[in-house]
């Protein structure tokens, strides 16, 4: 039996509507209808953190979040980061600046949720940042590099610079 | 000007972090048909028959194909070069899809469907009868007369068998006054967990079959899948797009050569295979979980008289790579503390589990610790500090291994072990500890380890190169040396740059992608050899091209080639080091002068035929919760040696990944099995217990340069070192703070409670009023 | 692509009744993060859902007109810990559910679903049963209140009636279990994050005016048995007693009278005893701390 549904909502900043499957996962969805393909599938069961999106700015696994609650919603993943000219945001840069990427699989998922934590606009110790990132595995960089480059960016929000 | 060791950003960098870089899933067809694979739940049997006719009846579902459907083909699956010595060729055991179930996982049938739901569902619908048979999960007692047999050609399940003989064992240990230090170790079988699950997809064009896959080995894969369908090997192309991690499980055909099989099955196609996360677990492979017996023969003063070292490595239900890995295991101990008696011998024997094959490290994480510890306990016997034992037996400066032809250029061990100590400040904490008798107890331990670089001699060491410079001046190399998220790609640059004399590494466009239609014969991924080898044939054929740019800069300019250099891009005089020409100039008049039209291109492979030792040690400083049973890892230092950085950055990036799967290797992880069944109980991201961003301490990295000199770049192994010492490290950390010593990893909190229970440092006195 | 055979979406409760009503086999999905996975595993596979997700009446935390603390059953786990009703009175509740899964999981995996799937480890059910919530049903006939240690039946068993078109809709913590109480939570995991708890431990205590005396103690477990569980001989024990060292102590024992953990691969019977007696320590020890407490 098939059944299917508009979706709307808001991706990246702009307004969208498809018909969905009703059985899709989130992931599906953006990878499939609106080729968002920075929304990586390491688990499928929420274990992973690879296909971390967010939702009204709090971050979700996007596998196990069915694609018809999208229904209204704003979604942001690493696609609606990028600058009409292919501007990297900071922290994506920061990414690159403190060799926080290796294969690059885990990287989408991780700046997504550190996109949240830098909305926070709150100056988090290192033990609470860890807690916060720790939605997601990496088994590449033991996580460390990434911790700086939230870190960093971190602090440049709030007009300081650290040194490690 | 000097391009290499410098930190610089990796080229992949922007569109990773931008999300826009396409791995195997992110270029799929969207008319590729889904293949899903019936895994046996049984640990070992006989397939009688598969009722196929419910699956067939699901809407969607194109084909079904069983073990009775595949060609009578075994292949090897191994990702090592091929062989022209049939004797040195691997053992090819396995099928497309297997009637003789080895173990809980193994493939016996597949649905073609064109929807995954459907093809889930058709796998659901198969009924498997079976004949089951006894299974054995242990190594030795699979070993044992009247055990189940895995494959009949190889009696007592044992794959092979070598020893090592040094010296007189026998009659060195009847020496008078000798210390016995005796015992076993055991280490886990882990998994790789790579974020990006293997996958591929596979499609038939003219004639021929391209597969698309996550691998760390494209050319080697052309070859099984060759060897697997009773193809020639042209008539099979792999590509191999970015990759999301492989550390070592797609150093192997996983599955390539059914993926091709099945497109051929439906008229060729388009097939796609997405494992899953608890197939990666438990249908790829694993790490050997290899068991040691050591028998340490010790005088007074601390010197190492005699050695015996068993090793019993789990080669699970096929051979994948082997016996390769714990003859690595064995062979480092005489070379680690050289000790003129030994008498080694080691197994590799086939079990109802899963495939052991290669994963980083290659049997030198399970060698450092049970060595490591063996090492430990030792200084103890003779009441001697851990580093100072170690001082006085490791290996020395100028140490030769005859086989491979390594040297121990510089005294590295001590080096390394003084580095580390001097930054986590040992010899104080060392002191400071051993206070300590409340219930969190401190402790610091080291650890070292042998490393060696690349392949040779045991198997062919070859890179080639393709080299073409652009008409921007900027130069495009490829080779078949394969990025896989370590950062090869952006070291190639750096090299290439250097070696020809650009501007920047930027000029340098690599191919990352590699195609076997195109990419010139490179062996992959594997023996933390990318940078060594991919040196030498950089060096060769960047010389090749910069002679060939010189000759028509010299036709061009009319100076001598011999008068003439690269440098900063440019043609320089080599008196003044002014620019005559740049190299896009250069490119320019080269390809559209009419009268003499060149495009300036270099190939070339080279043959190497040396080794490189690479060597280093962990430093741990831990804290245990004895009635927790908890221990916390407060620092870790790792140094290496690995000659030369070519990369500051990326090297001490790939040393934080290593660090982290060594504190995972020894508090952790673990992939586990029901006794009574076979089946694997934790093949799953939240029940197998990869390390976490919580479970780190900040992670310290740290190098000792001694150029290598059979290096071109003055650089040897660093991929697998970093995951070798730092379970011991932490293993005797825990020792230094309880006084109990550990012979398991992973040392988890189940570990701690029966050893702190035996120790006597955790009292339930209800337990014995019952 | 989840295999499902059909999906119906609740836009209310009462739809949602309604919907119960229609498909009685259906299965409810709240956050999803237990029930997805289990259908993509294969053991739910086929079935058919019903959505309660998009019902928003069911979210936030409010004191009610009896002053329980009432906490609609979609709550996230992260919307409970930042509560500022939850911070002042049960803060005890925000840091177990902070410790479920991780942060992703926090933000969708929500109360109740942690409680109707009736599993021992859920990181909410000790702390719960410790403030002997009440769980309040939704069905045709109205709603239904009733303890939360009768809301569990077995394992994965919990007093929901589908005939009734049952959904529960709030969990409430009366005045008299949170007023003046402090608490403490040690969930035991295998690793610091993304875990299921291998024992979790929940005390609360009351001190006396002097905080020399312990009013009131309660302490219950996940994992020490196929359900959450109180330990009635600890709690007796501690009840009425002066605090000391040695009252830790012999609270911290008398839980082996009450909880009955299992040998599992996950972890022997004899770990799991060792660790509850020092975990009861812990808790107890932590929540007379912060009721402003010394132990002598």
């Amino acid at each position: 039996m098939s059944q299917y549904k508009v979706v709307h909502c808001n991706i990246n900043g702009k307004d969208v509507e498809k018909v969905v499957d009703v059985r899709a996962s989130l992931t599906d969805m953006l990878r499939n209808e609106y080729h968002l393909t920075s929304v990586k599938k390491g688990c499928e069961v929420g274990e992973c953190g690879a296909c971390n999106v967010l939702i009204d700015g709090e971050a979700f696994n996007s596998c196990i979040y069915l694609a018809v609650w999208a229904e209204g919603k704003h979604i942001r993943t690493l696609e609606g980061l990028m600058g009409p000219n292919g501007e990297l945001s900071d922290i994506q840069q920061a990414f690159i600046d403190e060799t926080a990427i290796q294969c690059g699989f885990c990287t989408p998922g991780f700046i997504m949720t550190a996109v949240e934590i830098l909305e926070a606009d709150t100056l988090y110790t290192d033990d609470e940042l860890r807690k916060l990132l720790s939605g997601h595995l990496c088994r590449c960089t033991g996580y460390e590099n990434i911790l700086r480059a939230v870190k960093k960016t971190m602090y440049r929000r709030q007009g300081k610079e650290i040194d490690f | 000007m000097n391009i290499v060791g410098k930190r610089e950003a990796r080229i992949d960098g922007y569109d990773k972090a931008a999300g826009r870089t396409k791995y195997y899933e992110d270029q799929m067809p969207a008319d590729a048909l889904y293949v899903r694979i019936k895994h046996a739940e049984k640990a070992h049997a006989i397939v009688k028959s598969i009722d196929t006719s419910a699956a067939q009846a699901i809407p969607g579902v194109v084909r079904v194909l069983t073990c009775f459907d595949v060609p009578d083909i075994s292949f090897p699956t191994a990702g090592h070069p091929w062989s022209m010595d049939p004797a040195h060729c691997d053992v090819a055991d396995r099928k497309l899809l297997n009637t003789h179930v080895r173990y809980w996982g193994d493939d016996v049938a597949v649905v073609i469907a064109d929807n995954e739901v459907a093809a889930a569902q058709g796998v659901r619908a198969l009924t498997v009868e079976y004949e089951e048979l006894p299974f054995v999960l242990d190594v030795q007692k699979a070993m044992e007369d009247g055990a189940p047999q895995l494959h009949e050609e190889f009696p007592n399940n044992i794959l092979k068998h070598t020893g090592m003989r040094l010296g007189d064992y026998e009659a060195a240990v009847k020496e008078k006054g000798l210390i016995k230090v005796e015992g076993w170790y055991e280490t886990p079988t882990v998994q790789h967990c790579h974020i990006e699950n293997h996958g591929c997809f596979a499609y038939e064009e003219n004639g021929r079959i391209t597969v698309v896959t996550s691998t760390q080995i494209p050319h080697i894969i052309r070859r099984v899948v060759g060897q697997a369908l009773g193809r020639p090997w042209s008539d099979i192309r792999i590509v191999k797009p970015y990759i999301g991690g492989g550390f070592g499980n797609k150093q192997d055909a996983l599955y390539e050569p059914l993926c091709a099989w099945c497109s051929t099955q439906v008229g060729g196609r388009c097939v796609r295979i997405d494992c899953s996360r608890e197939e990666t677990f438990v249908s790829n492979r694993v790490r050997h979980a290899i068991r040691f017996h050591i028998t340490t023969w010790l005088r007074q003063d601390g010197v190492i008289a005699a050695r015996k070292v068993e090793c019993f490595s789990n080669q699970g239900a096929y051979a994948s790579h082997g016996h390769s890995i714990v003859a690595k295991a064995m062979g480092s101990f005489h070379q680690h503390y050289p000790c003129p008696n030994m008498e080694s011998d080691c197994y590799t024997v086939y079990t109802n589990r899963p495939v052991a094959g290669a994963m980083r490290g290659y049997g030198m994480p399970q060698a450092s610790f049970a060595d490591e510890s063996n090492i430990d306990d030792c200084a103890r016997a003779v009441g001697m500090e851990p580093m100072e034992f170690r001082r006085l037996n490791i290996m020395p400066q100028g140490y030769k291994d005859d086989f491979s032809g390594n040297v121990n250029y510089n005294d590295t061990y001590r080096e390394c072990m003084a580095k580390g100590a001097q930054i986590i400040d040992y010899e104080r904490k060392l002191k400071e500890f051993a206070n300590d008798s409340g219930n969190i107890r401190r402790g610091i331990g080291l650890a070292t380890f042998w490393y060696n670089t690349a392949v040779y001699p045991i198997a062919l060491e070859t890179t080639s190169n393709r080299m073409q410079l652009n008409l921007d001046g900027t130069v495009t190399m490829q080779c078949g040396e394969t990025e896989i998220g370590q950062g090869a790609d952006t070291v190639y640059a750096q090299m290439t740059a250097q070696a020809l004399g650009l501007k920047s590494y930027r000029d340098v466009r690599v191919i990352s992608c590699q195609d076997t239609d195109i990419t010139p014969t490179g062996l992959g991924a594997y023996a933390s050899r990318q940078t060594y080898v991919a040196g030498f044939s950089i060096k060769q054929t960047a010389q090749l091209l910069k002679d060939k740019i010189l000759q028509y800069a010299c036709e061009a300019t009319g100076v001598a080639t011999t008068e003439i250099d690269i440098e900063d891009g440019n043609i320089v005089r080599k008196d003044d080091r002014q620019p005559i020409m740049s190299l896009s100039e250069l490119a320019m008049t080269a390809q559209y002068n009419p009268v003499h039209s060149e495009h300036l291109t270099a190939e070339s492979t080279f043959t190497i035929r040396s080794n490189a030792y690479s060597f280093g040690c962990t430093f741990a400083e831990v804290e245990v919760d004895i009635e927790m049973c908890k221990t916390k890892v407060v620092r870790i230092v790792n140094v290496h040696d690995c000659g030369s950085l070519i990369n500051p950055a990326l090297a001490e990036a790939q040393v934080h990944g290593g660090m982290s799967m060594a504190i995972g290797y020894g508090l952790s992880e673990q992939l586990i099995f029901d006794e009574k069944t076979g089946r694997p109980l934790n093949n799953n991201l939240l029940d197998y217990k990869l390390s976490t961003f919580m479970d780190h301490p900040k992670l310290e990295a740290y190098f000792i340069e001694n150029p290598e000199p059979t290096s071109p770049f003055g650089t040897k192994a660093l991929g697998e070192p970093p995951a070798c010492s730092g379970a011991p490290a932490i293993r005797n950390a825990i020792l230094n703070a309880t006084g109990v010593a550990i012979n398991r990893n992973p040392i988890n909190p189940h570990v701690l409670f029966a050893e702190f229970s035996k120790a006597g440092l955790i009292n339930d006195p209800w337990k014995e009023e019952k | 692509m989840y295999d499902m055979k059909a999906l119906y979406e609740a836009d209310s409760v009462r739809h949602a009744v309604e919907l119960r009503l229609e498909h009685p086999e259906a299965q409810i999905i709240a956050g999803g993060s237990d029930v997805l996975v289990q259908m993509r595993e294969g053991r739910r596979a086929g079935k058919e859902l019903i959505s309660i997700y998009m019902i928003d009446e069911m979210r936030g935390i409010c004191i009610d007109a009896d002053d329980n603390i009432r906490i609609g059953s979609l709550t996230s786990f992260s919307h409970i810990t930042r509560d500022p009703i939850i911070q002042q009175y049960i803060n005890v509740l925000g840091e177990a559910v902070d410790q479920v899964g991780s942060p992703q999981i926090r933000n969708i995996g929500t109360i109740g679903g942690n409680t109707c799937n009736g599993v021992t480890s859920a990181d909410s059910a000790s702390t719960l049963h410790a403030y002997e919530a009440i769980v309040e049903l939704t069905g045709k006939n109205g709603v239904r209140r009733l303890p939360i240690k009768d809301f569990y039946i077995k394992a994965g068993t919990v007093d929901i009636r589908a005939e009734e078109g049952e959904i529960q809709t709030a969990i409430l913590i009366p005045k008299e279990s949170y007023a003046n109480t402090f608490g403490h939570y040690i969930k035991y995991g295998m690793r610091n994050a993304m875990e299921i708890a291998s024992l979790g431990c929940s005390v609360n205590v009351r001190l006396s005016e002097d905080q020399k005396t312990i009013e009131r103690c309660r302490i219950a477990y996940g994992v020490a048995g196929p359900v959450p569980m109180r330990a009635p001989s600890a709690e007796a024990v501690a009840n009425g007693g002066k605090i000391s060292e040695s009252l830790v102590d012999e609270f911290a024992l008398a839980v082996l009278n009450d909880i009955n953990p299992r040998n599992s691969w996950r972890a022997s019977r004899d770990f799991r005893l060792h660790i509850a007696v020092e975990m009861a320590k812990r808790c107890l020890v932590e929540s007379i701390k912060k009721a402003g407490g010394e132990i002598a």
